[in-house]
């Protein structure tokens, strides 16, 4: 419980502003009393989007909503404030929110996402979580492209305490993870977790690469990689479920690290995302230093949004 | 699945003439397919709606309804409006003297302020200014070596401070030491932050409070959601932008945010970022961005890509053996590595209107496909590259041999050069090729703008054919 109480408070303090305009449109959409309508319902539809929820799944929150209105299932508009957070909690069933580790011998995690989406601060936050629970982590600092990139993820594993496999910026990122997984075995490390160098999901070459990478996992350590996070900036918009296909065909995400949402960005997205690409949202990003991650628990962010 | 917003329009009006009279609450309805295409491109929600009350009003002025086509009008009235409020266009950078000239980058996190201040130093360098690289970022580990490593390989000097804590003091130490070290351009590289942290906004005045930049430029994220509006307002607010840089633009993003942006602050989109080698800073043009906003494509950057690339008389010279049947391997050859030499064929093909959406669903375009292609050619006789037909079985093997390829992939190679063949004298019988030929269109659609080529008459020609056609089948089977 202290976990979910510490997360509410810290999504409240990072959301305020973002819950503030978001309810305010709300509150002042939902006055009781107020009849449900086509107005009110655009309006809604202009708040849903206006999260960045994205129109298809926008469409459809709203046509459910005129379902159950007309089944009777809402009559009042106070209701419907209720209903939208039913709506949206059902979308990420408890049990796909874990995060998956070996039964035995190392848990690799393959963390990816394009330029600038908070990738390594991301890897670090992991680390500390990790850390935290009593498990040795590694880190892979597998993006060898990006000008002192390597650097980056060492400071961090310096500040986490733990330990890092690197090679010169420019080697290749096969080898770094290859690297790594022994290292991992050979130190009887709990969890390796593989910074990769950003990329837009529509360079192939790159995705390939990563696909690459993979590969170099699956054969060094078998069951693995256990976990594939895709890093999502709350900032995005409707792209992010293209990065989220692409990342997915690439390397099989399993879950996705929402980053950056102390912003005023809603990450509304990952509504979409879970819809129409089926990835359940595993961490959230709430700020730059190490402890700033959380688990998601859709609860606390569906009720931080509208509360 | 897609349609271009002229194929919607034209649909949506053909519907409703063939009914009569069209109501201002019917090009409304029509307009509800450009509001949903601006919010798929992530323009803000106030904003499309604004944006699509507006062209309401223009379009029922501009009588519509009596031109030829009049999806093609709405289209072009709604590319125009978009463009216009984009632009116009102002990728100078204004330099003071005696320098140096001050710029400051600013944004959130992540949006691309590090490998734009290399971008930024790399281009006026080719105007013949001295630049120098401020490190100002002391938050994000290890962004003062990012920026250090991107100014060696530029060849720039780097200002930085290992152990600094205090932003503001370095920045001023820095413009001093430009002065006397006679750059004339100082680039500050401040580091990411929201827009909701007081304290971090206030370090930012302080800093324009104490070395007084001539331009400030906000750095975004193409990719950027509903969000962009709320922290480009709260950046110009509180440092007056003198424009705005719009990264990672080589991605799939359609890229609304410009238009949020432009419509809170008014500050000109300077420049665009295309990639992450630094020379690949762009220009900005408002009207293939409203191309790109609406999904149709950039046909004008495709025709500036191939008039690059592509020697004018040796294409006029290919497109007559092409019309006249002395078209051979060979040419196909050449003609693939032209094509090559614009890029890759991923990048070309997103710039053909309709094409971005359509590539989601078609197989993955694989370069080795043409190289395979290229490697059968080159396998080839020149008697062969002359006259496929004479390629027999043992022929095709040794060929397979050579290329290694498939004696299977071979013969389809050549099944499909004799269809294009065919289709390109199908073609230009009709005269759909001939007099200007494809390139003197390509140059003439440059002059038109995109829209008249996007909306080509081919398209229109090929549909009312069929539409007169159908009748007289009819006729005929009774």
């Amino acid at each position: 419980m202290g976990i979910i109480r510490r997360t509410l408070e810290k999504l409240r303090s990072g959301l305020s502003k973002t819950r503030r305009k978001f309810t305010s449109s709300f509150r002042t959409l939902l006055t009781v009393g107020r009849k449900i309508d086509e107005d009110l319902l655009d309006e809604l539809e202009g708040a849903l989007i206006g999260a960045d929820v994205g129109i298809k799944t926008t469409v459809r929150i709203i046509e459910d909503l005129r379902q159950a209105y007309s089944e009777k299932r809402i009559e009042r508009c106070e209701q419907i404030l209720g209903f939208l957070k039913t709506e949206m909690k059902s979308y990420w069933p408890q049990t796909d929110r874990s995060l998956k580790l070996a039964p035995a011998g190392p848990t690799v995690i393959l963390v990816a996402g394009v330029n600038g989406t908070g990738k390594t601060t991301s890897v670090a936050k992991l680390a500390w979580l990790l850390t935290q629970s009593g498990k040795k982590v590694i880190l892979a600092a597998a993006d060898t492209f990006r000008a002192a990139a390597v650097q980056q993820l060492t400071i961090w594993s310096q500040r986490t305490g733990v330990q890092i496999v690197k090679h010169q910026s420019g080697a290749d990122p096969g080898a770094v993870v290859f690297d790594a997984c022994d290292a991992a075995l050979a130190r009887s490390a709990d969890v390796v977790l593989v910074d990769t160098a950003g990329r837009l999901h529509t360079q192939e070459h790159l995705m390939r690469e990563l696909g690459k990478i993979r590969r170099v996992v699956e054969k060094k350590i078998p069951g693995a990689p256990h976990e594939v996070l895709l890093v999502l900036d709350a900032t995005t918009g409707q792209n992010a479920i293209s990065q989220a296909q692409t990342f997915s065909e690439a390397i099989g995400v399993t879950g996705l690290f929402l980053a950056k949402l102390d912003g005023t960005a809603k990450g509304g997205i990952v509504v979409a995302i879970r819809d129409q690409v089926n990835l359940p949202v595993k961490f959230i990003g709430i700020g730059e230093k190490p402890e700033d991650i959380e688990p998601f628990d859709p609860e606390t962010f569906v009720e931080a949004l509208f509360e | 699945m897609f349609e271009t917003l002229t194929d919607r329009f034209s649909k949506a009006i053909r519907r409703l003439s063939g009914r009569g009279r069209i109501s201002r609450a019917n090009i409304a309805e029509a307009m509800g397919d450009v509001r949903r295409a601006l919010l798929e491109a992530d323009v803000n929600y106030t904003v499309a709606k604004d944006f699509c009350d507006s062209v309401v009003e223009k379009a029922i002025g501009a009588n519509v309804l009596e031109s030829l086509h009049p999806g093609q009008v709405m289209v072009k009235i709604v590319n125009d409006e978009l463009t216009s409020l984009m632009g116009p266009v102002d990728s100078r950078i204004y330099f003071v003297s005696p320098g140096p000239t001050i710029i400051m980058l600013a944004g959130l996190q992540g949006s691309g302020k590090t490998t734009t201040a290399g971008k930024l130093a790399k281009f006026v360098m080719a105007q013949g200014k001295k630049p120098l690289l401020v490190a100002a970022d002391l938050q994000r580990p290890a962004a003062v070596d990012q920026l250090e490593i991107l100014a060696q390989q530029i060849k720039v000097p780097a200002y930085c401070d290992r152990h600094g804590k205090d932003a503001v003091a370095l920045c001023r130490a820095a413009v001093k030491a430009a002065s006397s070290a006679g750059q004339d351009v100082v680039i500050l590289d401040t580091a990411g932050r929201l827009h909701i942290d007081a304290d971090l906004m206030a370090e930012l005045r302080n800093i324009v409070k104490a070395v007084n930049p001539q331009q400030i430029y906000l750095v975004c994220d193409a990719m950027t959601g509903q969000d962009a509006v709320n922290s480009a307002k709260e950046f110009n607010d509180q440092l007056e932008l003198d424009g705005v840089i719009l990264s990672k633009m080589d991605g799939d993003a359609r890229g609304g945010a410009a238009l949020s942006i432009k419509a809170v602050t008014g500050k000109p989109i300077k420049f665009i970022g295309v990639g992450e080698k630094l020379d690949r800073l762009e220009e900005f043009h408002p009207d293939r961005m409203a191309g790109r906003i609406l999904g149709m494509g950039d046909v004008v950057g495709l025709v500036e890509k191939a008039q690059q690339h592509f020697d004018v008389e040796q294409a006029e010279k290919m497109q007559e053996k092409l019309l006249s049947d002395r078209f051979t391997m060979d040419d196909l050859l050449q003609q693939f590595q032209a094509i090559r030499k614009m890029g890759p064929l991923g990048d070309i093909m997103k710039m053909i209107p309709g094409m971005g959406s359509q590539m989601k669903n078609m197989p993955a375009l694989d370069e080795r496909e043409l190289d395979r292609t290229q490697a059968i050619v080159q396998s080839m006789t020149k008697d062969e590259r002359d006259d496929p037909e004479i390629v027999d079985a043992s022929r095709r093997r040794r060929i397979a041999g050579g290329s290694g390829t498939e004696p299977a992939d071979v013969s389809e190679l050549i099944k499909t050069f004799g269809r294009m063949r065919h289709m390109v004298k199908a073609f230009s019988s009709q005269g759909l090729l001939g007099g200007k030929g494809m390139f003197g269109k390509m140059k003439m659609a440059k002059q038109l703008g995109s829209m008249d080529m996007f909306s080509g008459q081919a398209q229109f020609k090929r549909k009312q054919r069929s539409k007169r056609k159908k009748p007289a089948r009819k006729r005929h089977r009774r």
